[in-house]
């Protein structure tokens, strides 16, 4: 069973938000996602700087097995990542929720947490 | 539909996660792909490959049917038990499968084919063998281990029956011995030294037991993939179809030219592919820069054409994505890959990366 952390926000397609004090947003894949993929061997992040929309997709994670998108779960500017990934991308699949993180957002309005899953439902959503 | 092998329960029971695969239930890992791959690399690793079909070929002429359906000559085979790698084509040179033949004796072929072409190789080899008197016998109740790895033989002897161990004592590679009814070959798919393992579905269970218990580790599909694809082995479906012949998808030298008067189905086509000029080379890739190749990724070659990966992925060996991709006959040493619309530098080298534990 994976891990699903109460305090995060979750997406259907797999990415985790977590609302920091500064009112950023810190972004990467859940447990689960990383289960799914197996061992993840390669990330693309995204350009520090760049404006995205929620649903675009931002990043790329690729396992041994399989290449897969991450999408923007919020729209914003994108103002750090995570460089220690290109080196070590199976910090990922050690530790999704904490040093795997992807990237950080400060986002250009809040109204769109809503639209985002509790810890609840995104359990359902994964459940078999 | 899914099928299940007899070693499904055993599957689940190891942790396997399992995954569709040409129409039957197979475990895909048992927890990490990378740790499966680097295990048969270092050590010894199993895998349920009873998905596969075992086909028996008897008569008296089955050597003359033989030379007729396959591209490689089973008149290579002079000692009973030796093994080969052949295509089977149709008439127009496209490659329905590939197999391995083992010679059992003058009137007895064994043949492994793939599962994914099941359907389709036993109605082209039942519609050729009566012509020949040859008897099509499938041993669908045989089920089938493969273990490998540099101390995969150490290992499986310790828990093998004794009937079977002095059976498979000093055979050498590319053999196989028939023992009643199991039957082993030191075969496999890997590019490591090791055995496959046919034997009675009744007795697959308990032997895979004994051998987890003597330190062979179950590894699944995704581990199988990558460590075939490092020793430059083809993959049916990927590497070559019925849409490409043997010599654009790396496979020439598996096909017999002498004697020039034997017949075989697709002869005609190729040797005509082959006066004309092949266009096309399989050869392997290794990507210079940071990404992964995957098949049907498009390669580019600087004043030259374009060509296809047609197998990839990041090689656990290597630290270093690799591929096999067909390209024009002129290309060099060096390529570029479109990925995502980043073009990535990458060198040509033979299609074989890693044997026997080692980068080649």
């Amino acid at each position: 069973m994976s891990e699903i952390p109460s305090e995060l926000m979750y997406t259907k397609s797999h990415e985790w938000v977590r609302l920091e004090s500064d009112g950023t947003a810190t972004i990467g894949i859940t447990d689960h996602a990383q289960e799914l993929l197996g061992d993840l061997v390669f990330v693309e992040l995204p350009e520090v700087g760049s404006d995205l929309a929620a649903g675009d997709a931002c990043c790329v994670v690729e396992s041994v097995k399989a290449a897969s998108d991450v999408y923007m779960p919020i729209t914003g500017e994108i103002i750090e990542v995570n460089d220690m990934l290109v080196d070590e991308p199976e910090t990922i699949n050690d530790s999704a929720f904490d040093d795997g993180w992807l990237f950080r957002v400060q986002p250009s309005s809040e109204v769109e947490f809503d639209d985002l899953l509790d810890a609840d439902t995104y359990e359902a959503e994964i459940a078999d | 539909m899914s099928q299940k092998t007899v070693l499904y329960d055993k599957h689940v029971e190891y942790g396997g996660k399992m995954v569709d695969f040409a129409g039957w239930q197979m475990p895909v890992n048992y927890g990490s792909q990378m740790e499966e791959h680097h295990q048969v690399r270092q050590d010894a690793g199993m895998f349920d490959v009873s998905h596969m079909t075992i086909v028996d070929l008897k008569g008296e002429r089955v050597r003359e049917f033989l030379r007729y359906l396959l591209a490689n000559d089973v008149n290579k085979l002079k000692e009973p038990g030796k093994a080969l790698y052949s295509c089977m084509l149709r008439e127009d040179g496209g490659v329905i499968d590939d197999l391995i033949v083992y010679y059992m004796n003058d009137g007895w072929y064994r043949m492994v084919v793939n599962a994914g072409t099941h359907d389709k190789d036993m109605a082209w080899i039942n519609k050729q063998a009566p012509a020949f008197g040859v008897e099509v016998d499938e041993r669908a109740s045989v089920a089938m281990i493969a273990v490998q790895g540099p101390k995969a033989i150490e290992k499986a002897i310790q828990v093998l029956p004794l009937d079977v161990v002095e059976a498979v004592t000093d055979m050498r590679r590319f053999f196989g011995v028939d023992c009643g009814e199991w039957f082993v070959g030191r075969t496999g798919y890997t590019g490591e030294d090791g055995f496959e393992i046919m034997l009675p579905e009744s007795e697959a269970p308990a032997l895979w037991d004994k051998l987890a218990h003597a330190g062979v580790k179950p590894c699944g599909l995704g581990a199988r993939d990558t460590l075939r694809l490092e020793a430059g082995m083809n993959l049916y479906g990927s590497d070559m179809t019925e849409e490409t012949s043997p010599l654009v998808s790396g496979l020439g030298w598996t096909i017999a030219w002498e004697p020039q008067d034997r017949d075989f189905i697709g002869r005609a086509a190729i040797e005509q592919e082959r006066e004309q000029g092949v266009k096309q080379k399989i050869v392997g890739l290794i990507l210079e820069e940071r990404g992964v190749l995957r098949g049907h990724q498009k390669v580019v070659v600087e004043n030259i054409g374009e060509g296809e990966i047609t197998s990839g992925t990041f090689s656990p060996t290597l630290k270093q994505s690799i591929a096999l991709a067909r390209v024009p006959a002129e290309t060099g040493d060096t390529c570029q890959v479109d990925i995502r619309g980043k073009l990535l530098n990458a060198r040509v080298v033979k299609p074989v990366f890693v044997r026997d534990g080692q980068a080649v």
